[in-house]
């Protein structure tokens, strides 16, 4: 037999790209299942569809480009799905389909392939379809309970009653308050802990993969656990959104609500999948705590003072942009470092 | 309990292989290879001939300047051949072989008084007998223990810790010759002149630690255990675990008043001193999945490795890879005709399920070396660098405080082989000077 010739180390540690791709996809999926529940069957076809496009497309920009075929390693698998938990329930297919192919050619592949590219590819493929269908990409339903589970919580409301006068669509969490206020939306509900419990398991208008706070914490704490993620970037994200929104309240100091803040949006979502993708996240963890903290006090900026009523997106894409920068300025002092200018 | 702060990996240990196998001599070779680059430093100069008749343990190269050592041959014999051999340093070198005749005779000399002996006589009879260090870096013993005048030195620190995987040739020491290796740290204190030793060993070696606590007052030696991590052993990362000192990049222990030695160095240290025995052998553990009784073996230096396959009762299933060393530094060869050296601690023969084979991709950044490098480098940064070519910037980063432990390349997930590119940096880097 020949024998292997490798350099030393001769022992490695067991995860590599496919597992760690696989550990979190299983993360993500467990969203899936409020979102099916709340929003049908429609929505895997969505999912379907979006992964679909994803790895195809670099399928076959890798064979046409003569490169190494990755394709099936997990990362675009990843991508798709992610860009279709940013797709509202109702977005026709080709939406998601462009976002996907976009996504994987521009951000990810023209960048030079994964550990290359410097934006989420999943962020940068939703934005650019947001601006492209901005109508599509903004309209919401209301989320309809199935029998089986009024059953199981007979004190959930039976639909969302709002101002709008389409009865169908509902403006989400967020858009609500910020036009007519936290009342309003916490009559759609009955109760606030009606409105918190909702938005803990995913009765809420927004993207399909958002808006189940418990499913996607759930998702998180298993990456946590098996140290696919460190924490750093996940509580930095969401306490820094939370503190702000709590301080600069819609009517005064103090008066805003934390745990609505960090339950509604992309916020959760965001924090434990988006934010904290390692290609465009920094390497150190000090990097890490810079990051967190940044994406948070943009997602407040952004939901504060701009006109979408959401920021998870566009705060991770600066922060993306900042990384190198980050990186630069963090990196660690080597063991024994006694001053600057030392000539060996 | 003491431990690694910065960095450093928990690794699956495999040392239940080994831990409780005693000790036993390994036959002697018919013939013995023996290169003359053993240590850091030259290469010895040979100081006998072809066709020439020696005695075991003479002299057969001297030390070629201050960073060299003396060799002697393991056998009795005659001067077979002197000439190019592969060798466990992964290039052919200048070896001399000697093939076995006469009878073998240990004379079993009396053990010296130690009070008789002076620091300079400890040197000069370490310097001779060719003691280096045996934890695997070869450094000339008696070079470590004579410290240029401005270094002070308070401090001994004996590494016990032998944090590599599946090596256990320190720990069967520390068990069955505790006595004898707290004798050499006594007369490697006298040679520093310094007052405080420590003695630093994993909690995996708990057998071993009791043992020294119980002579620990006696031998008036401090004995500390440490919570088991890689990789600990490294002189640096010992230092740090045990005195919170950091020895500043670019240095050495002596900067911070320190000497750091191997715990089998000590061992061989009292043999030489003491019983006027040269360094003509060493415990070596043969280990792995593909060996049928991995065990703990006194080897004669220049013994190939295909005679120790045979001693352990051969393979169970092909070797996929044979490693000599620990399998997170060791080196990767690819025949059973290479000899056992000076610093060879093990041989492992691991099976298809032991070793993968390995082709990387692009670094993905996700920072997992920068948390496990002991040195606080950022090994992500250095291997992109020399994807580049870019030697002087690595330089920048400090790549010469690299102690190329591996623990970046064992927790990388695109199998980057970090180490290898660091490697090929400072070799350039060197050849640039």
């Amino acid at each position: 037999m020949d024998k292997l010739l490798n350099h030393a180390p001769h022992m490695k540690h067991k995860d590599n790209i496919s597992s760690i791709m696989l550990d979190v996809n299983i993360a993500l999926l467990i969203a899936v299942i409020p979102s099916y529940l709340f929003f049908g069957p429609k929505i895997l076809l969505i999912i379907a569809v979006s992964i679909g496009s994803a790895v195809l497309s670099e399928l076959i920009f890798q064979l046409i480009t003569k490169r190494e075929i990755t394709a099936l390693d997990g990362s675009a698998f990843l991508t798709g799905l992610l860009v279709a938990y940013n797709m509202p329930p109702t977005i026709p297919l080709y939406v998601p389909i462009i976002g996907s192919i976009f996504a994987i050619i521009i951000v990810k592949q023209l960048f030079g392939g994964l550990g290359n590219n410097i934006l989420n590819p999943a962020l940068a493929g939703r934005l650019f379809v947001m601006f492209a269908w901005l109508p599509l990409m903004t309209t919401w339903v209301i989320p309809q309970i199935p029998e089986y589970i009024k059953q199981i919580l007979p004190f959930m409301p039976d639909s969302l009653v709002t101002s709008a006068t389409d009865a169908v669509s509902s403006a989400t969490p967020l858009a609500t308050v910020k036009l007519q206020g936290m009342q309003e939306l916490i009559k759609c509900y009955g109760s606030k802990q009606n409105l918190y419990f909702s938005m803990l398991i995913g009765f809420r208008s927004g993207c399909l993969g958002e808006t189940s706070t418990l499913f996607l914490l759930i998702g998180g704490i298993y990456l946590l656990i098996k140290r696919i993620i460190t924490f750093e970037i996940p509580i930095t994200y969401i306490l820094t959104a939370g503190i702000l929104g709590f301080v600069f309240g819609k009517d005064g100091l103090f008066t805003g609500d934390f745990l609505f803040q960090i339950m509604s949006g992309g916020l959760i979502l965001g924090a434990f999948f988006m934010a904290t993708d390692m290609v465009t996240s920094p390497l150190t963890r000090k990097g890490m705590i810079i990051f967190g903290i940044g994406c948070g006090f943009f997602t407040f900026i952004l939901r504060k003072f701009s006109g979408y009523p959401e920021g998870v997106s566009f705060s991770i894409l600066i922060m993306n942009s900042l990384t190198p920068l980050i990186d630069k300025y963090t990196m660690p002092k080597p063991f024994g470092f006694v001053g600057k200018k030392e000539n060996k | 309990m003491l431990k690694l702060k910065i960095g450093g990996i928990n690794l699956k240990e495999y040392k239940h292989f080994t831990e409780d196998k005693e000790i036993r001599n390994a036959g002697l070779p018919a013939e013995a290879i023996i290169p003359l680059s053993q240590s850091l430093g030259k290469p010895s100069k040979p100081v006998v001939e072809k066709n020439g008749i020696v005695t075991t343990g003479q002299l057969i190269a001297e030390a070629d300047g201050f960073i060299s050592s003396n060799i002697h041959t393991p056998i009795p014999g005659k001067v077979k051949n002197i000439d190019y051999f592969p060798s466990p340093l992964s290039k052919r070198v200048l070896s001399i072989v000697i093939s076995l005749e006469g009878d073998f005779k240990i004379s079993h000399k009396d053990e010296k008084d130690f009070d008789s002996i002076t620091p300079e006589e400890i040197r000069k009879s370490i310097r001779d007998n060719g003691i280096v260090g045996l934890g695997g870096a070869t450094f000339p013993t008696d070079v470590k223990l004579s410290p240029p005048p401005d270094k002070k030195i308070d401090l001994l620190i004996i590494n016990a810790a032998e944090c590599e995987p599946y090596l256990t040739s320190d720990y069967r020491l520390m068990i069955e010759k505790t006595e004898d290796i707290l004798k050499g740290v006594s007369l490697m204190k006298k040679a520093l002149n310094v007052e405080n030793a420590i003695i630093g060993i994993e909690d995996n070696k708990k057998k071993a630690y009791i043992k020294f606590r119980e002579l620990s007052e006696k031998y008036n030696v401090a004995v500390k255990l440490i919570k088991t991590k890689y990789p600990q052993g490294g002189e640096k990362q010992l230092i740090h675990v045990l005195t919170n000192k950091k020895v500043p990049t670019g240095g050495l222990p002596m900067d911070v008043g320190i000497v750091v030695q191997n715990v089998g160095t000590a061992f061989a240290v009292k043999e030489a001193v003491l019983c006027d025995s040269p360094l003509i052998d060493r415990i070596v553990t043969i280990s792995g999945k593909a060996i049928k009784y991995p065990s703990n073996l006194k080897v004669k230096i220049g013994t190939k490795i295909s005679q120790l396959v045979e001693e352990c009762g051969g393979f169970i299933e092909e070797p996929k890879a044979i490693i000599c060393g620990g399998p997170m530094m060791g080196l990767a060869v690819d025949s059973l005709d290479i000899p056992v050296i000076k610093g060879t601690s093990g041989i492992l023969f691991l099976t298809k399920k032991e070793v993968e084979h390995r082709k990387y991709t692009a670094c993905l950044r996700c920072g997992r070396c920068v948390s496990a490098c002991p040195m606080s480098l950022s090994p992500s940064k250095l291997s992109i660098f020399s994807e580049h070519e870019n030697w002087e910037a690595m330089k920048e980063i400090y790549v010469l405080d690299c102690i190329e432990c591996g623990c970046c390349s064992y927790v990388c997930p695109t199998d980057r082989p970090i180490v290898h590119m660091i490697k090929w940096a400072k070799n350039m880097l060197r050849k640039m000077k």
